[in-house]
């Protein structure tokens, strides 16, 4: 046995060392093979402390707290995909892939095959089918020697969904994948996803967290996205999850040349929220998009950090991150755009917009552009204030009562991100969840029994 | 309709509105006129009732209500209505959204359901003709990059989409070229019936052309000095204000 652990990190650590063979039995060699190498980039590196720049808004070590149950094998638990989760968005019809607990929920089968070639479902499964197109691509793109929580997630993640969309591959209808958190018991929840579009291909990928059950959750997820020569993904992220929950997602994206790469987050719901989003635009004319939105209110907190690395000429980035906050919550936004010495003719943009709705809200934000190039277009702004007073007066004039003039305008605020989203039925859907977060009513859709909140 | 007695407003502490007194009958039209600065803006402000004005003295009744006593939402859904000098540019917010929600208000207040959102729509197109709007500024959000002209025109939309029983146009002609001015002119007087009234403020009498008012009110220093017909704002095109203000 190995000694009796003090720290968070020590805990882990021997979890780690003490569930190696069961972690490794419910797992695929991919995915294996990395663990080492995350474990020891952990013992290293730790959380991300208090002296972390990156990290300076969320105290990260005592959110792990000791009383999550952590599982190393999916949980059997009885029930129907239909009883618990019914999309109803008209037109809105999907590829589901679901996850519970962070293992791929067979659905049903582990991995689909469409005949186009597109393959979707288990991490796992994919590894074990594929290993060579998983091992080329798994863990290749994430910092597992900058972030000590992407360590952690490479040792421990055992599953976690897959997607491949071989080249010149279209995919019309979107990919949903629906995270979903249920236990009797506190649990803290480690997964990873990958994403790889080949060359050409196209897809849109629309992913939902949410909570099924009051228990207290702990996620530790990391996605990467391979998006290769002139291919096109959009992936749209909903949180919904209950405020007792805490959230570490960490999304790498790679670009290749004449690729676009768009994300856009949407956090409704979730106790606290750390997304931090790390885009590299590896090659020429890449086209990067990544948009945010957090509504929050009580004690919630969120906190974004993203950065997008200009490493090759003529690529555009644009990005667009807004924050409602209300009552006591709490939010920070450090955008890093790096512009590399090589990376001339770029264009970057950036814009951090936050409404505060009470005295006691707090925001912090950063913007960070490092240029190292001379010939580029660069920008950023970011602004904090209030619901502006002439507008509302405005709409009150026309008769519009004070209350509704407020949600109109933090509606309007919020539509801004929501509008990106490119898929219509969702974007109306979201719309309405969105009006329905404002108006502080359940922002779940009507006719889906989920209780997302 | 409208009466105003010994109307005082004070903004920070200073005083504005030094007692106006003025009567509105269903059906008329008043102009007031006034140099810059005679509290032109500030009586329209304090009808529609912007809380950074404080009424010091005075009354005003609205329908037999007092109209001071009610929020700015009910004003509106009492008949009132402003057309405003600097219409407010509220992005995010689209037309269709913001007038759904102002129109379903007023039906609200007068115990009426919502319209339904092909009647809705059916309402905005046929008003959209009345005042020569361009169907386009309508899918956009409120006034967000509308020209000066596009702005005032949304205003005469808007006012003929709540169909007040009082339209206050607060310098409605400012910043508007002659064939803008024509529209909104007319339509302002399509929306005319014998039951509402009208009051216009502006600066020129070239307004005055195509809206005919009953009676012209010369206002200086926050107070009402000078009552006419339509000839009063001829005769101030003529010599200016300068006969006023020197008290002849």
């Amino acid at each position: 046995m190995n000694p009796i652990p003090t720290t968070q990190k020590e805990e882990l650590i021997s979890l780690y060392l003490n569930n190696l063979d069961l972690i490794t039995e419910n797992s695929a060699e991919v995915l294996n093979h990395a663990r080492q190498e995350g474990i020891e980039n952990f013992k290293l590196l730790g959380f991300p402390g208090p002296k972390s720049e990156k990290y300076k808004y969320t105290k990260v070590e005592p959110l792990f707290r000791s009383d999550y149950e952590k599982y190393f094998s999916p949980r059997k638990i009885a029930f129907k995909v239909d009883d618990i989760f019914r999309c109803d968005i008209p037109a809105l019809d999907t590829h589901l892939a679901l996850t519970l607990n962070g293992f791929y929920l067979s659905n049903p089968t582990m991995l689909h095959e469409l005949p186009n070639g597109v393959v979707f479902g288990s991490l796992a499964e994919a590894a074990k089918k594929y290993p060579k197109l998983v091992a080329d691509h798994y863990n290749t793109i994430v910092a597992n020697d900058d972030d000590g929580l992407v360590a952690l997630n490479t040792a421990f993640a055992q599953d976690g969904v897959f997607i491949y969309l071989p080249k010149g591959v279209v995919l019309e209808k979107p990919i949903q994948i629906i995270n979903l958190l249920m236990s009797d018991e506190n649990q803290m929840v480690q997964y990873r996803n990958l994403i790889i579009a080949e060359e050409r291909s196209q897809a849109n990928i629309v992913i939902c967290d949410h909570t099924l059950s009051p228990a207290e959750f702990l996620t530790n997820v990391v996605t990467e996205v391979v998006t290769k020569a002139a291919s096109n993904v959009d992936v749209v992220v909903m949180q919904n999850q209950h405020n007792q929950t805490t959230q570490f997602s960490h999304l790498f994206a790679k670009q290749e040349r004449d690729s676009v790469f768009s994300s856009n987050t949407i956090s409704l719901h979730g106790g606290i929220i750390r997304n931090n989003i790390h885009v590299l635009l590896n090659d020429t004319n890449c086209e990067n998009h990544t948009y945010g939105l957090a509504l929050i209110d009580r004690n919630q907190h969120v906190d974004t950090h993203s950065f997008i690395d200009h490493a090759m000429p003529n690529c555009v980035s644009n990005e667009l991150y807004k924050a409602l906050l209300d009552d006591q919550a709490t939010g920070a936004f450090n955008g890093r755009i790096l512009v590399r010495k090589d990376a001339q003719k770029t264009e970057a943009y950036q814009s951090n917009n936050n409404l505060l709705l009470t005295a006691d809200a707090r925001m912090y934000t950063k913007p960070q552009l490092e240029i190292y190039a001379d010939d580029v277009k660069c920008s950023h702004g970011a602004t904090i204030g209030q619901l502006d007073q002439e507008a509302r007066f405005y709409m009150q004039a026309r008769g519009i009562s004070e209350r509704e003039a407020r949600l109109l305008l933090m509606f309007g605020f919020a539509h801004d991100v929501v509008g990106k989203i490119k898929i219509e039925p969702l974007r109306e859907r979201i719309d309405e969840l969105v009006n329905k977060r404002l108006r502080g009513e359940l922002s779940r859709c009507h006719s889906c029994p989920m209780h997302c909140c | 309709m409208l009466s105003i007695k010994n109307l005082h407003a004070n903004i920070n502490g200073k005083e504005i509105l030094k007692g106006i007194n003025l009567e509105i009958k269903p059906g008329e039209v008043h102009a007031i006129m006034g140099p810059n600065g005679s509290g032109k803006s500030t009586l329209s402000a304090v009808l529609a009732g912007r809380e950074i004005f404080e009424v010091t003295q005075g009354e005003v009744t609205f329908n037999g209500k007092n109209l001071l006593e009610l929020s700015p939402e009910d004003r509106s859904r009492e008949g009132l209505f402003l057309s405003f000098q600097y219409p407010i540019e509220i992005p995010g917010v689209s037309m269709v959204n913001f007038m759904k929600t102002a129109v379903n208000e007023h039906r609200k207040y007068k115990g009426l359901e919502p319209l339904s959102a092909s009647d809705f729509l059916k309402l905005m197109r046929e008003r959209k003709e009345l005042v020569e709007i361009d169907s386009a500024l309508t899918n956009r959000a409120v006034n967000e990059g509308f020209s000066g002209g596009e702005k005032k025109k949304n205003e005469i939309f808007q006012m003929a989409m709540l169909e007040p029983k009082l339209a206050i146009l607060d310098e409605t002609d400012s910043g508007l070229d002659i064939d803008a001015l024509r529209i909104v002119a007319n339509g302002v007087n399509k929306l005319k019936t014998p039951e509402n009234s009208s009051i216009v403020i502006t600066h020129y009498q070239r307004l005055l052309d195509y809206i005919v008012p009953d009676f012209v009110h010369i206002l200086y220093q926050g107070r009402i000095v000078k009552t006419g017909t339509k000839e009063l704002a001829l005769e101030l095109e003529d010599k200016g204000y300068d006969w006023i203000k020197n008290g002849e």
